[in-house]
């Protein structure tokens, strides 16, 4: 593989998937959060 | 008789080269750094006083047998100091503010740009495929991280790659600052970022380290070990459970695998091996690094600005970069220089703890990449 062909591919494809995998991270765990939220304070509520 | 005896006393100056000589003055440089400038003193001086050790003649600390060899092929090579350096940093590592905000982890990736802006730089200067990732991963601003990916693919290079990764990160105040101010405006740089405490689930920072390792690594799987182990001590941390293993990875674990980190890689820097132009250009390239982490923080926090209606100070960005928590009061400093009434940190502390997790992140999808376009 040509040394740029390579560089090319991995600075799309590496810095394509960190950001991809970072967003999912986000979004993983800001739904968690609210569910999570959400139970605990349902779970107050019975207490 | 005699005469032998004594010339065997003078052996170490018979056998002196000047690169042994410049490089006793860089190791005592390293020292001045950390002694006197109190930069990374935990490594620096350790690293210093490693180079002054390996470039005694006749020593014979990195032969077959020697006792820094062994250290350097039981911790370095077998990559175990930099996963067991993780482990303390991720058990000292609060992640509280990027939970409050997780948006802000997107931050964390932009700062890793500089990684692969770099690693085409190298290539372009003659570097072999390898070698240039050896020499982007220093955009990492990550020690650990580019210890183990250099002692996997460039392990000729680890003495010039680890010196110029821990100086940069210590470099930090120093290197960021002009680029903030050359591309931020003078109104950019006032705007006030509310900080509003959010409530965070206690049970999602135990489960942070768990969904993090397995979304990263299943998809990356590459970097198991790097992102495994900066997780696990985070779980010892969140889970409160296991105190005298968070105790021992935060101090005596941390503390052991740093002194014998930083001496072996001091030991790696012996004159005739370290004493390359091509040392000079990983320097260089080093330093172009960890600028374009710094811009491309800065251009995203700019984008998000836009997205909020001028909520975002794209000052933020900066911070993305994974020295911690250097990075972030640096954006702290400079934003309350512009507007004395603006109080950064926590938000720069998300940012700079997601520039944690995307610099692992980044090598680890690198390093997967690699494995899948068949080149190790």
């Amino acid at each position: 593989m040509q040394n740029m062909e390579f560089g090319l591919t991995l600075t799309v494809l590496g810095m394509g998937g960190t950001m991809f995998i970072l967003f999912l991270i986000g979004l993983i765990v800001d739904g968690l959060n609210k569910i999570l939220l959400r139970g605990e304070k349902k779970e107050e509520g019975r207490g | 008789m005699i005469i032998e005896g004594l010339s065997s006393l003078l052996i170490g100056f018979s056998n002196f080269q000047w690169s042994h000589g410049v490089m006793i003055a860089v190791g005592c440089a390293l020292l001045y750094l950390g002694i006197k400038k109190d930069m990374e003193p935990l490594l620096l001086v350790p690293i210093g006083f490693g180079a002054i050790l390996v470039n005694i003649p006749m020593s014979g600390l990195m032969d077959e047998g020697g006792l820094l060899r062994h250290f350097y092929e039981a911790g370095v090579l077998t990559e175990i100091f930099p996963c067991l350096i993780f482990i303390g940093i991720g058990a000292m590592t609060d992640f509280g503010p990027l939970l409050e905000n997780p948006r802000i982890l997107l931050l964390g990736g932009a700062g890793q740009f500089g990684i692969f802006l770099t690693l085409l730089l190298a290539l372009a200067l003659g570097f072999t495929q390898l070698e240039a990732v050896a020499i982007g991963i220093i955009g990492a601003c990550d020690g650990p991280t580019s210890i183990y990916v250099t002692s996997k693919y460039a392990p000729h290079m680890l003495g010039a790659v680890s010196v110029a990764a821990y100086c940069y990160m210590s470099l930090v105040p120093i290197i960021q600052p002009p680029i903030m101010r050359a591309l931020t405006s003078e109104e950019e740089r006032k705007i006030v970022m509310k900080y509003e405490k959010k409530t965070v689930s206690p049970t999602l920072k135990v489960l942070f380290p768990i969904v993090v390792t397995l979304v990263t690594c299943l998809i990356a799987p590459m970097g198991t070990p790097l992102m495994g182990t900066l997780m696990l001590g985070n779980l010892l941390k969140e889970s409160g459970v296991t105190d005298r293993l968070v105790k021992a990875s935060q101090n005596e674990i941390a503390n052991i695998v740093t002194l014998l980190l930083g001496i072996s890689i001091g030991a790696t820097m012996s004159g005739p091996a370290f004493l390359k132009a091509q040392t000079l250009i990983i320097l260089g390239l080093g330093l172009v690094a960890i600028s374009l982490d710094t811009a491309m923080g800065i251009f995203l926090a700019k984008i998000m600005k836009v997205l909020s209606g001028g909520k975002v100070n794209p000052l933020i960005g900066a911070a993305g970069i994974s020295a911690f928590p250097m990075s972030a009061r640096v954006v702290q400093m400079v934003g309350q220089k512009a507007n004395k009434k603006n109080y950064l940190l926590m938000h720069a502390m998300g940012a700079n703890t997601g520039g944690q997790i995307g610099s692992v992140l980044a090598a680890a999808v690198m390093l997967s990449l690699l494995k899948g376009m068949g080149i190790v």
